[in-house]
This record gives structure tokens, C-alpha cells and sequence, in this order.
């Protein structure tokens, strides 16, 4: 890492570690404002209900309460993809399904008031399985969506919205083929992100149609646009975002709680905080897709995939925000990560009468692949194709191409990713563990070794529009406007350093704007793995802009053309004569300079992550325990390496490779009601059980970005979970194909004990 | 912050929800369900998967922290008898070294004895450092120090405190020269944090532990952590911030 700049690739603290390490940083719930309220949800017990009758009256006369919303009291506002999902309706979807909204004057009182709303329901037949939501006496959960079937494409995507993969010829494809096997294959164990923080909203009505929000999320601008349409584009929405604590995704959209708080303000004219407990967090906010693959694939003796066919069903819960955006990025990336000529791959997303899937780190892509690598594996098995020289030459090399998420076919200019993913290979000792498909590594009396690979990656490095101002002032600091929140991965400070870079400013002299809609230009969010290619480059160019001004404006100052200055430490100085300096408060007292920096999307690029795992099973107890992980990448440049390090070891939390081992949500499937709503039926990885983990990370510079620097973050999470499958089913010698790899599931894979003994959760 | 607090000369005793205290205490019950306000039964009984992970420090099983509940109810039962009894309705509270001395009742910057020590400390005290996060005893984002030794303070009912030394995030600043702790500049320089929002739990249940044993050895720091969540997986460069801090005190 040794490079000539002054901050890239520099370990330094985070702007903001001060506030984080001494309790100063001021999250969500630490703010308090005046004659504030606060919001309670009343939630359905029925997975499936009309709502009769609602009596609110004995709440509304309870003492301290100031509003009770119900459907009949509330403006349409609505979202989903298309926007057919009420804020409040009159039927109810799922258990914990939104009934009413009660502002109080304490927590505790709103609380009371739930208990005293009194409604009436027609309980309706519900579905939880999607075969079952497609047949055609299923109970209908909307009346847009026949057959339960949720409209396929995105059109923020664009008027081609990619909704499945498909070119070539299968038929041809599957002559050509040495092997082909085929299956169904599951990710249902549906995990959730689980962010430390609640999911939550302050918000503050101003009348007629005004509304500021206080939010926990990724992107604030976003907010503002995705609330526009949600209350029906008459609300002018301002949206603040402060430290996050934790997202990985899902706060990205959390309209639904911002609406709730607006509406409680607007009905009360006094600011209405409402965060969710972690129950809600847990059974009422977003949780990962749950994908289904029925398919096919033709293969060659070398490990050339002729063609892949078949249905992914996608089950996205109650109703669909985002599912059809995940759908479309996940079949691009599938394309990145195995290179193929004839695809018919046709994804159907089912609504059940479950909580709503929404955003999680792996978009997509890490649900189509945890389902698709076990089927690729048979035909590896087959063939006695080793995964990781399959992986490797299947992965996206530059030239080849896909279909990116907006339709349109894209040709890769990036690097080849084989020098890290060998290099990764080698740390790991892959070619010495590796004995063969169903094979362990090692034996030790009812100990047995198994070893497991993975791959993702991502073109949304470059994706969605960015844009940026640098404001230089007088004394000689700048400040960088960019509506991006601090969601852990460091950026904020990363993209200070690069200001800091362009314009040689000593660290401290540059700081960023809050995450504010109304003083912030057009920011899409620290969104994928698009912070430092995406975000990152309009922030540099807003400097170089700002940069180009200050020399037009001290060139006649120093006697010279603007192409002969350079800048340092506020200084403004002639390149071949640098005792020729003036300092930027030169410009006048009364001045400052804005540069403008915009990125446009650029989806010809794509990151990569390799991630190798060795697990030791119990065959006595049928426990699972993660021996070693090893994870490549290459990013051009690191920019942080400290906060590159904590993003790589993400691989294991967000619903990463512990959704391989134990973290699923348990879903009561004959009543919908989730069973581990709490954090300690919901399993998590602790402080004592942490494998080693070693992050290969090249640094083969990428032209387009400044620093020849892409985004890795996001992904983390996603190669991991099939290679853990993997692992195990090499480690006992019989394949293990259902998330996660349960002792249970592993005894019952070893046939020691009977299936059938568990009732619930994933199938 | 001081400001807010009432201190009490006259002794009153609280008028309201004697018959209801527990009742009224300001936290749901883990296992509800969702809609019906009733605790479920089934969340309890579904067992715990065999061969799990474990949070070996504190959190044996659901039914415990259950019991534990159960028995803090007991406790606060007799000891607002007792209270009552000899006439004290106050409580004292040293916290950050800054002694408090706090009325029980139900007017705002009273102490509700439903109240957490978590609610005290953030919502009548304005101390917003000490973070709430499943608010039932699992994550170990509330830890603050008892008489330095860790405890959660969503579980631990204010009432149940008096006479207690509390110290939380805020407090470990040296109170003269205003320098921060050197475990805290060890988070700072390991970049041992990612969201930071569990950040203060974690720092205050390493320091309990570099109370208790100044020189602990990488597994003892994962042992004493192993009650905090982190979903970001910042572990591995918070165990490392632990030992380079164990190294200063050496």
C-alpha cells in the first residue's frame, strides 16, 4: 500500500470516531425536540383480514393521546412496485400488518392506547408458500396482482427493465452439453439484516404540505424523492439523515415509518417520533428475499456452462418495494459470475401473506446464486470439475459482456480478477484441501473437514447518477456538500480525503455537509458497493471544478495563466516558481467558490469478491464451526484500509455466511406469525465463536476512477453463504442443499435422524 | 443536564398505579405477539437449537431472562414495601461522579419504577451515549458500569440502584484534563467500530473487564464480550483496540 499520495490509502481515524467512541454521536433516537410525541403502531394478529370496524374512541379519550389514525382517517398514500400498497388499508396482509397509528405524549401512553383501539376483523384464508400463492384458488392478496404474481420490472430502471435472463439458444445449448443435471434448489431461511438500530422517524409537519424528517437510513435525498411519490407528489419532503446505525440495505427504503411519522404530525401539528421496537424490527420490517430455483444447466468437460433454463421464483413477502430492482440486478450479476451463451431464466415474484422482503447486501444476486452454484456443483460433481477453476474461468473477463439491470448489454472494461482469486486460492491452500466433490479434507475420529468456494460480483460500482459541490472558503477550508449518510462503511470521511487529495488541504480543513435533502445536490446514497467509484468521483470532480475556479480567479493575480497554478495547504502558488504563492484569501472575504461535480452511471464495470471457507463438522452432534475464511478481492486502490477491513469481515453478519449456519426467521407457516421475533431466539454470531479471517486485496489500478479505485463493501456477504453448503456436503460426503446448514439438517443429511421432526421455518 | 432534575426536600408518596406497578413497567415482554398485545407461549417453547451459538456470558436461554424479569418484579415488590414502609421515595445515584438524588413518581423527571436504567439514564438524565437496542437483555448495546462492574441497563430497574455508582460512556473522559480514556483512543486508532452504534456497550463491557483483570489475554477479551452484538463485524479489530489498551495499562 505503499503509494505517492498524501491521504488514499492512508490509515487515519474517522471524522467522526471522537462522537462514536465517547457516546457523542447523536443517532435517531438521542434526539428530542419540543412538545414532541411520540408513535405507536397497532398491528394485525391475522396474517390475512378485512377490517370491519375500528373503534378508536376509548383511546382517543385516554389521557395524553393526540391522534388515532386508522385507513378511513388517512390521505391514499401508497408504495410498492407499482404503487398499489396503502399506508393503511382496510385488509391486512400480514401479522404485524400496519392497523393504526396513535401519537401520545409518552411512549408508554401510546402504548396504552393500542391496547384500547377496538377492531373487528373478517379473518381471510392466507398463503405462505409460494407454489401454494400461485395456484389458482389461492387466497389473493391484491387485486392488482392476479395469480399473486407481483408485476415484473423496475421503471426506475428504464423502459427495458431487465426482468429475466435470456439469449441464445438453450436447446442448442444443451446439445453441446457433456452433463446436465437439474433440480430445485432453495435461500428461503428468508435472514434478516437485523441493524443494531431500530428502523424509526421523527417528523415534523408544517402545513399545508410540508413535511421535515429526522431519518435513520443510507441516502437522504432518496427519501425525499421516494416520499414524493408515496404521498401522492403533493408533500414537499425534506429528509436529515445523521449517523446510521447500521443498514446493510434495508433502512434504504423505510418510507413506511417516515409516513407513519408524517402523518401523526400532520394530524397533531407537533413533532412525532416513532421508532419500532426490535419485535417490529424484527416481524414488520424488511428481511432478505426468499429465491426458489427450478432449473437446469448444460456443461462441458472443461467447465464451460452451455446453458441454464429454468424458473426462480422469488418470494418477497406481503408486497414488493424493491424485490423487482433485486431481480434485475441479481440477474445481471449472475451473468458476470458464469459466463454463459444461452440462458432462458425467468424469475417469478410471488406475494405471500408474510412480512415484505426488501434490500439486504446482496441484492439479488447473492439469493439467485445461492440457489444456482448447488446446481452448477451436481454438474461439477458430474465431471470432476473443481469449483474454484470453475469459478475462476467463469467469472466476467474483460471484454465479455451482460445484461445490466436496465435492459441494455454491456461490455466489461474492468480488470481480470483470476491474479486475486488465485492469490486468494493460495492463501487459503485450496489446492492442497481440495480432495475431490464429496470428499473431506481431513477426518478426526466424528470430526470431519470439508472445504467450500464462492463468487460474487457487482456492476452497480458505477451505478445511478451522483452528484456534488465543494465549497472552498477564504480560510482556506472546504467544505463538500454530498447528502450521504454515515451507514459504518467509513465514506463519509473517505470522500473527505479525496476532496482533501485534489485540493492538498490538510485534513482537518475539509468537511462534509449533514446528510440534509434541502442544502445537498442529487445523491442516489452510499447504495451496492457505489460509494467510492460512483459518489467518490462526483466529489472529486465537484473539487477539480472548484479547483479550476480558484485558478481563474488568482491567475491575474499571480501574473500567470490558470493552467500554471497548483494549490497546497490554502495556498495558491505558481507550479515553476512555487515562492510565487498567494493564500485562497486572496479571493476577498466576501467570496467562496462552489465546484459542481456530477457522475454519470457507468455500468461497464464490475467489482468481485472470492470467498473461501473450511468448516469442521460434528457428526456426532451434527454442529458446524467455521475453521477459516479466506476472502479476495481487488479494488484498485484502497482508499481506508481499516474500514476496508471491517467491510470484508461483513462477510460474516447482515444475513452474510451465518445465513449458511444458523441465522434464519422462523416463520410459523400454518398462521404466519414469525417465532423468533427477539434477539435471542434470532441467532447471531458472538465475540467467542470467531473464525480467523484473512482479506486478499489487490490493488490493480482502474482508469476511470481518480484514485483507480472501486467499491467491494456491499458484496461481502454474498459469496459466502454457498460455499458453506458446500463445505459441508464435502465435509460428509453427501450434499447438504438447504440454508442453513442446521445440526439438524446436517444429522438428518447423514441419516441419523428421521425428517419431518421440525415444524415451520424454511422448507 | 443537571438542570432537569428534581431535588427533593419533601417526601411524597406516590399516589398512582401502587396497585399496578409491574404492570405499568415501561417494557414489553419478549415473545409477544405480534397485534394482540399478549405474551405467546410459543416463543418460549420453541427450543433453542442444539449446537448453536451461545452468548455464554449472560444469555442462557429465553426462559431465563424470563425468570430473571420474574424475579426483579419480586424484588422491586418488596423493595418498594420497604421503602414505603421507612418512608423513601427517593433514590441516589452517583453517575459520571455526579451525585443524584432522584424522586420516584410518575411526573416527567421523576422515576417511574417501571423505568429502566437505560430510560433513566437517557430520557431523565439526557446521558444519550448508552444506546437501546433490543431493550431485553440480549445485545448488550446498554452496557453501562455498576460499581465497575458491566451490567445492562435496559434490564436493571432504576429503583433498584440506589446508592449505586453508575459510570457510562460519557463518563470515562478524564473529568480534569477532559482526555479520553485510553481504551477509547484505542477504538479510535484500530478504527474498532464500523455504525458505532454498539460502540458504547462494547467499550463499557471491556473496561469492566480491564477493571477486573488489567492484563487480559485475547480470549478472555472475546469471553467478556460475548454478550455484545455487533452486526457490522467489527470483532476482530475490537479485540485488537482491547489488547493494545491492556498493553497502555501495563
Amino acid at each position: 500500500m505503499n503509494n505517492a499520495y498524501r491521504y488514499i490509502g492512508k490509515a487515519m481515524p474517522r471524522k467522526d470516531a471522537m462522537d462514536i467512541v465517547t457516546g457523542g454521536a447523536r443517532f435517531l433516537n438521542d434526539i428530542k425536540m419540543l412538545n414532541m410525541l411520540y408513535g405507536k403502531v397497532l398491528r394485525s394478529p391475522h396474517p390475512h383480514a378485512l377490517i370491519k370496524r375500528i373503534d378508536k374512541s376509548k383511546a382517543e379519550q385516554l389521557e395524553g393521546v393526540e391522534a388515532v389514525l386508522t385507513w378511513e382517517d388517512v390521505p391514499d398514500w401508497r408504495g410498492g412496485t407499482p404503487r398499489y400498497t396503502r399506508i393503511l388499508d382496510q385488509k391486512v396482509r400480514y401479522v404485524g400488518d400496519a392497523v393504526a397509528l396513535v401519537a401520545a405524549k409518552s411512549e408508554k401512553i401510546a402504548r396504552q392506547a393500542l391496547g384500547l383501539i377496538d377492531v373487528e376483523y373478517e379473518v381471510l384464508p392466507a398463503v405462505f408458500e409460494m407454489e401454494e400463492a400461485l395456484k389458482p384458488d389461492a387466497p389473493q392478496l391484491y387485486d392488482e396482482f392476479p395469480g399473486n404474481v407481483v408485476t415484473p420490472g423496475m421503471p426506475f430502471f428504464g423502459p427495458k427493465s431487465l426482468k429475466e435472463v435470456a439469449m441464445g439458444d438453450v436447446e442448442k445449448g444443451f446439445q453441446e452439453a457433456d452433463v446436465i443435471t437439474e433440480g430445485t434448489f432453495g435461500y428461503e431461511n428468508i435472514p434478516n439484516p437485523l441493524p443494531p438500530e431500530a428502523p424509526g422517524a421523527i417528523a415534523v409537519w408544517e402545513k399545508p404540505n410540508k413535511v421535515t424528517l429526522w431519518v435513520s437510513n443510507q441516502a437522504s435525498y432518496m427519501d425525499k424523492i421516494t416520499l414524493f411519490h408515496a404521498m401522492g407528489r403533493k408533500v414537499e419532503v425534506r429528509s436529515i439523515g445523521g449517523p446510521c446505525g447500521g443498514s446493510y440495505g434495508s433502512k434504504f427504503m423505510s418510507w413506511q415509518v417516515q409516513c407513519y411519522a408524517a402523518l401523526l404530525s400532520r394530524a397533531t401539528g407537533k413533532p412525532v417520533k416513532l421508532i419500532f421496537t426490535k419485535e417490529e424490527h424484527l416481524a414488520a420490517f424488511t428481511m432478505r428475499i426468499a429465491s426458489r430455483m427450478k432449473a437446469r444447466v448444460g456443461m462441458k468437460k472443461d467447465g464451460t456452462v452451455t446453458a441454464v433454463s429454468g424458473t426462480w421464483l422469488i418470494d418477497t413477502g406481503y408486497y414488493s418495494m424493491t424485490t423487482q430492482s433485486q431481480v434485475a440486478v441479481g440477474c445481471g450479476e449472475v451473468q458476470i459470475a458464469v459466463r454463459c451463451p444461452n440462458w432462458d431464466l425467468k424469475p417469478v415474484i410471488v406475494c405471500t401473506n408474510r412480512n415484505a422482503s426488501g434490500i439486504v447486501r446482496g441484492f439479488g444476486g447473492q439469493e439467485l446464486k445461492c440457489t444456482l452454484i448447488p446446481l452448477l456443483s451436481l454438474a461439477m460433481e458430474k465431471l470432476d470439475i473443481d469449483p474454484f477453476q470453475f469459478l475462476k474461468k467463469n467469472f466476467v473477463k474483460p471484454g465479455d459482456g451482460y445484461f445490466w439491470r436496465d435492459g441494455i448489454w454491456y461490455t466489461y472494461r474492468g480488470v481480470d480478477y483470476s491474479k486475486a482469486m488465485e492469490k486468494g486460492a493460495e492463501q487459503f491452500g485450496w489446492k492442497e484441501k481440495w480432495k475431490g466433490w464429496l470428499k473431506p479434507t481431513a477426518v478426526d475420529g466424528t470430526k470431519r473437514r470439508g472445504i467450500g468456494v464462492g463468487v460474487h460480483g457487482n456492476a452497480d460500482i458505477g451505478e445511478d447518477a451522483s452528484e456534488a459541490n465543494v465549497r472552498l472558503h477564504p480560510d482556506g477550508t472546504a467544505m463538500l456538500f454530498s447528502c450521504v449518510t454515515e451507514h459504518g462503511t467509513g465514506q463519509r470521511t473517505n470522500f473527505v480525503k479525496m476532496v482533501a487529495e485534489v485540493l492538498q488541504l490538510p485534513i482537518e480543513r475539509v468537511s462534509v455537509t449533514p446528510s440534509d435533502s434541502l442544502i445537498n445536490p442529487y445523491e442516489f446514497g452510499p447504495a451496492g458497493s457505489r460509494g467510492t467509484y460512483a459518489i467518490g468521483s462526483a466529489a472529486i470532480a465537484a473539487a477539480e471544478d472548484a479547483r479550476r475556479k480558484l485558478f481563474e480567479l488568482m491567475a491575474p493575480m499571480l501574473q500567470a495563466d490558470p493552467s500554471e497554478l497548483d494549490t497546497g495547504e490554502g495556498l495558491v502558488f505558481v507550479k515553476s516558481h512555487p515562492e510565487k504563492k498567494i493564500p485562497w484569501r486572496a479571493m476577498s472575504v466576501d467570496r467562496t467558490i462552489t465546484g459542481y461535480g456530477r457522475f454519470e452511471p457507468d455500468y461497464t464495470l464490475t467489482n468481485c469478491m472470492m470467498t473461501f471457507v473450511e468448516v469442521e463438522v460434528d457428526t456426532e452432534s451434527g454442529k458446524v464451526t467455521l475453521q477459516g475464511i479466506v476472502n479476495a478481492t481487488d479494488v484498485g486502490q484502497v482508499i481506508d484500509p481499516p474500514g476496508l477491513e471491517g467491510q470484508l469481515n461483513g462477510c460474516l453478519g447482515s444475513g452474510g455466511i451465518d445465513s449458511a449456519l444458523f441465522e434464519e426467521t422462523i416463520l410459523d407457516r400454518s398462521d404466519g406469525h414469525i417465532l423468533n421475533a427477539n434477539m435471542i431466539d434470532y441467532k447471531w454470531r458472538t465475540f467467542s465463536e470467531l473464525p480467523p479471517i484473512d482479506n486478499v486485496v489487490f490493488e490493480t489500478p482502474f482508469p476511470s476512477h481518480r484514485f483507480h479505485a472501486v467499491g467491494v463493501g456491499e458484496i461481502a456477504t454474498s459469496p459466502g453463504p454457498v460455499a458453506v453448503l458446500m463445505a459441508v456436503s464435502n465435509a460428509i460426503g453427501v450434499w447438504l442443499h438447504e440454508y442453513p446448514a442446521t445440526p439438524e439438517r446436517v444429522l438428518k443429511a447423514l441419516g441419523k435422524i428421521r425428517s419431518g421432526a421440525r415444524k415451520g421455518g424454511a422448507l | 443536564m443537571k438542570e432537569n432534575i428534581v431535588i427533593l426536600k419533601k417526601i411524597i408518596v406516590p399516589q398512582v398505579e401502587r396497585q399496578g406497578l409491574i404492570e405499568t413497567r415501561e417494557r414489553k415482554d419478549t415473545g409477544g405477539r405480534m397485534g394482540d398485545g399478549k405474551k405467546d407461549a410459543r416463543t418460549r417453547r420453541y427450543p433453542m437449537k442444539k449446537g448453536k451459538v451461545t452468548r455464554s456470558k449472560f444469555k442462557k436461554s429465553a426462559s431465563m431472562g424470563r425468570a430473571y424479569l420474574e424475579g426483579k418484579r419480586n424484588t422491586i415488590r418488596e423493595s418498594l414495601k420497604a421503602t414505603r414502609s421507612v418512608g423513601k421515595q427517593t433514590i441516589h445515584l452517583i453517575v459520571n461522579g455526579q451525585p443524584y438524588e432522584l424522586k420516584i413518581g410518575n411526573e416527567p423527571n421523576e422515576i417511574d419504577p417501571s423505568h429502566t436504567l437505560a430510560h433513566t439514564l437517557r430520557e431523565t438524565l439526557g446521558l444519550t451515549g448508552t444506546k437501546v437496542s433490543c431493550d431485553n437483555g440480549a445485545c448488550g448495546c446498554c452496557t453501562v458500569l455498576m460499581d465497575n462492574k458491566a451490567v445492562l441497563s435496559c434490564m436493571t430497574l432504576t429503583v433498584e440502584c440506589d446508592g449505586k455508582e453508575i459510570t457510562t460512556i460519557e463518563g470515562l473522559k478524564d473529568p480534569k484534563t477532559e482526555k479520553i480514556d485510553p481504551l477509547q483512543q484505542a477504538f479510535i486508532d484500530y478504527t474498532a467500530f464500523q455504525c458505532g452504534f454498539c460502540t458504547p456497550g462494547i467499550i463499557m463491557s471491556a473496561k469492566a473487564l480491564l477493571h477486573e483483570n488489567p492484563s487480559p489475554t485475547e480470549e478472555d477479551v472475546k469471553e467478556a464480550l460475548s454478550g455484545n452484538f455487533c452486526r457490522c463485524i467489527s470483532h476482530y479489530q475490537v479485540v485488537k483496540a482491547v489488547m493494545a489498551a491492556s498493553r497502555v495499562g501495563r
